[in-house]
């Protein structure tokens, strides 16, 4: 493939990505939320194996890989079937408005834009304009876990977040080394597997997962 | 071949323990464990010391005065905290409060937090050190949250979303600081070992390495408890079991700010230190001022002594943020006198809870009635904690505070400040619960309240005299961070 081709690609699915992002911050129905984070998986996939096949990377493959039966299957499949054993649907109410979470969202994405113009500029690789949208989509499922009351979105907020880093390492400097990645993967993994134990505890303790109901260690 | 077997026993002992974990004799092979891994890093230290600074496995793991010295006192309260929860353990599970599965997790999980934080300071890969401080994070995690009370539960899902997101924060710094260096080491592996990364750190480019340290600061601050990223952790050290307040408060928060000060170095070499300095000296006074002014509201005592680790732990950052040799020197020798009189005081904080039943201070009165050593071991590490001469932490705050004097006037009255206020919150809070009226009950397991009084006894000697190869040790080190 052409090297402007694979660049255009890149940024393409960097757009999908930021899209996905939004999208993830204005949903409120949790099945939907896991759809949108596989597909979140999908795209880092697809920009993965663009970036290996244009810069010729083989470990890129193996990270590709990775991700694939990582973020794409296992783990939307242990959220699946999470929710289903705890009965959840919905999460019915934001810290913050919907159209007003969105417009903190815009506001993230032009300071995220602006917090990586001089670093872009010094970027050799293929996808200058994608460190900008990697910060943003950072920085917009960071806001995701603060304006969520209930424990499985925020825990999906953070898997997001763990995405739009991994996005950052592959389009900044085509991807970490292959040992630090499988670091981070097994970390991931080892989380939400005690995130989920942890689901199970939390409504067994507060009969609810609203975080709400976890306010009672304050400073009086 | 010694990095093999400081890293190896305990990642064993954890595998083991996660099978055997509940027997009855669980609690003393933790402890054996942990004696076999203090013997490692102690052999580890020796080779160190005449032979110099050493890589291995390709570079993966590196061994300099620095590391190994923090490796050594890692290793020596692992073993100690292992001895205090041999007896704490069994009276909780007397108490009722756990039961053999627990233990089991508990065992098995205080092995893998020792792995994991002594592959963070052996490892030489960035890369590497990250995994293992979210796996540390992971592990304490479970220990937090072992008694599964509701407020034990927030307390860990606190700390599991706050670390998590924070660390997820130097994630992103240590991606900048591969952009950076890549350009200069080619990429590979190579590019994020510290040891080339400190050869080449004068070519790296400095504005994204300024971005890269606010991203690792911030990210590895969080675990270090730096104000106002420090709200999990007195949560955290209320609500887990005792030894596991200790080991936290001792040994973790010091890894997660060798961190914060290996890249430190590694910025200044390319953008000079007053950027990361003046960082960090804010971090440090801030987190000094703010958590002296919550001691003195505190009930829970665990909860007090936490914020007491706040302080602390901004004493040392502020200390490293000023630099140079006296500086460094007084900031290495502060995170070993934290360490030891911090986890000496929970030890007896521990056994004063489970005699009293209770972690409220106004219901704790008369320890030194009943049990003297108890007692007497409180008011000690109090005394030694909060700066008294003879004690090594009136040392070494001595020499942060007369280098601030010096370099830095106008943080002088708001130390001075914060540590009188903190004396006067935890001296007032302590001599009631030490002296006074007794209301307490025989514990079913004598404690164990030697390593509390070791602990006290190196303190009370660091600060009346440091063997010279210590001085020598600590001095190279502080070179090193400069």
């Amino acid at each position: 493939m052409d090297q402007s081709y694979s660049s255009q690609f890149v940024n393409l699915l960097a757009a999908f990505l930021l899209l996905l992002a939004f999208a993830m911050l204005s949903q409120r129905r949790v099945l939907t939320l896991i759809k949108l984070f596989a597909w979140q998986g999908a795209a880092l996939t697809a920009s993965t194996l663009i970036m290996a096949n244009a810069t010729g990377q083989v470990h890129l493959y193996y990270s590709a890989a990775l991700t694939l039966l990582l973020k794409v299957m296992l783990i939307p499949w242990i959220l699946h079937r999470l929710i289903n054993r705890l009965q959840i649907r919905w999460d019915i109410e934001t810290l913050i408005n919907i159209p007003a979470t969105m417009l903190i969202g815009i506001g993230l994405v032009i300071f995220s834009f602006a917090l990586a113009t001089p670093i872009s500029e010094m970027a050799s690789g293929l996808t200058r304009a994608t460190l900008g949208i990697a910060i943003a989509s950072m920085l917009l499922s960071f806001l995701m876990m603060i304006v969520r009351r209930k424990a499985v979105p925020q825990v999906i907020g953070f898997l997001a977040m763990e995405n739009s880093l991994f996005f950052a390492a592959t389009s900044a400097t085509y991807g970490m080394p292959l040992v630090v990645e499988l670091g981070v993967a097994l970390d991931v993994l080892v989380g939400t597997f005690i995130f989920g134990i942890f689901f199970f505890h939390i409504r067994d303790q507060f009969e609810s997962l609203d975080i709400r109901h976890m306010e009672k260690l304050k400073e009086d | 071949m010694a990095i093999a077997l400081v890293l190896g026993f305990p990642l064993l002992g954890g595998l083991l323990l996660a099978l055997f974990g509940h027997k009855r004799w669980a609690p003393e092979f933790n402890a054996l464990m942990s004696f076999i891994t203090l013997v490692a890093a102690a052999a580890l230290t020796s080779r160190v010391i005449t032979d110099g600074p050493m890589t291995a496995m390709e570079e993966q793991f590196f061994v300099d005065p620095f590391n190994v010295f923090l490796v050594a006192l890692t290793a020596f309260v692992g073993f100690t905290t292992a001895l205090f929860s041999r007896p704490y353990m069994r009276i909780e599970e007397h108490h009722g409060r756990l039961n053999a599965a627990r233990l089991r997790l508990y065992h098995s999980m205080y092995q893998m937090f020792s792995f994991t934080m002594l592959l963070c300071l052996l490892s030489n890969n960035i890369g590497i050190l990250w995994v293992a401080l979210e796996g540390a994070t992971l592990a304490t995690v479970l220990l937090v949250s072992l008694y599964r009370t509701p407020a034990s539960l927030e307390a860990a899902w606190k700390y599991f979303i706050l670390c998590s997101v924070g660390i997820a924060q130097a994630l992103f710094g240590i991606i900048l600081l591969y952009f950076a260096a890549e350009k200069v080491l080619g990429s590979g592996g190579g590019s994020l070992l510290w040891t080339h990364l400190y050869e080449v750190r004068s070519e790296l480019e400095p504005t994204v390495l300024s971005l890269a340290f606010v991203f690792l600061l911030v990210g590895f601050g969080t675990k270090v408890g730096l104000v106002p990223l420090h709200n999990w952790l007195p949560d955290a050290h209320a609500e887990g079991p005792t030894p596991v307040s200790a080991v936290l408060s001792g040994l973790l928060l010091n890894v997660a700010l060798y961190a914060v000060v290996r890249s430190k170095v590694l910025v200044d070499g390319a953008l000079g230190r007053n950027f990361s300095g003046g960082l960090m000296m804010g971090f440090g006074l801030l987190s000094v001022v703010v958590a002296a002014f919550f001691l003195s509201r505190q009930k829970d005592i665990k909860r007090m002594f936490a914020y007491s680790s706040i302080e602390h732990m901004g004493i040392v950052t502020f200390a490293f943020g000023m630099g140079g040799p006296v500086a460094a020197f007084a900031g290495l020798l502060h995170m070993t006198v934290h360490s030891l009189t911090k986890s000496a005081i929970f030890f007896t904080v521990g056994h004063a809870t489970q005699k009293t039943g209770t972690q409220n201070m106004a219901d704790i009165r008369g320890l030194i009635e009943q049990s003297p050593t108890i007692g007497w071991g409180l008011t000690l590490g109090s005394l030694a904690i909060l700066g008294m001469p003879p004690f090594g932490v009136f040392t070494s705050e001595f020499m942060v505070l007369t280098t601030a004097m010096h370099e830095h006037p106008w943080a002088t009255p708001f130390l001075l400040v914060a540590l009188g206020v903190a004396f006067a919150a935890i001296f007032g809070k302590v001599q009631p619960m030490v002296f006074g009226e007794t209301n307490l009950r025989r514990l079913p397991h004598p404690p164990a309240l030697v390593p509390v009084f070791v602990h006290l006894a190196i303190v009370l000697m660091l600060g009346l005299y440091i063997p010279p190869y210590l001085v020598e040790w600590y001095r190279q080190a502080a070179a090193f961070i400069g």
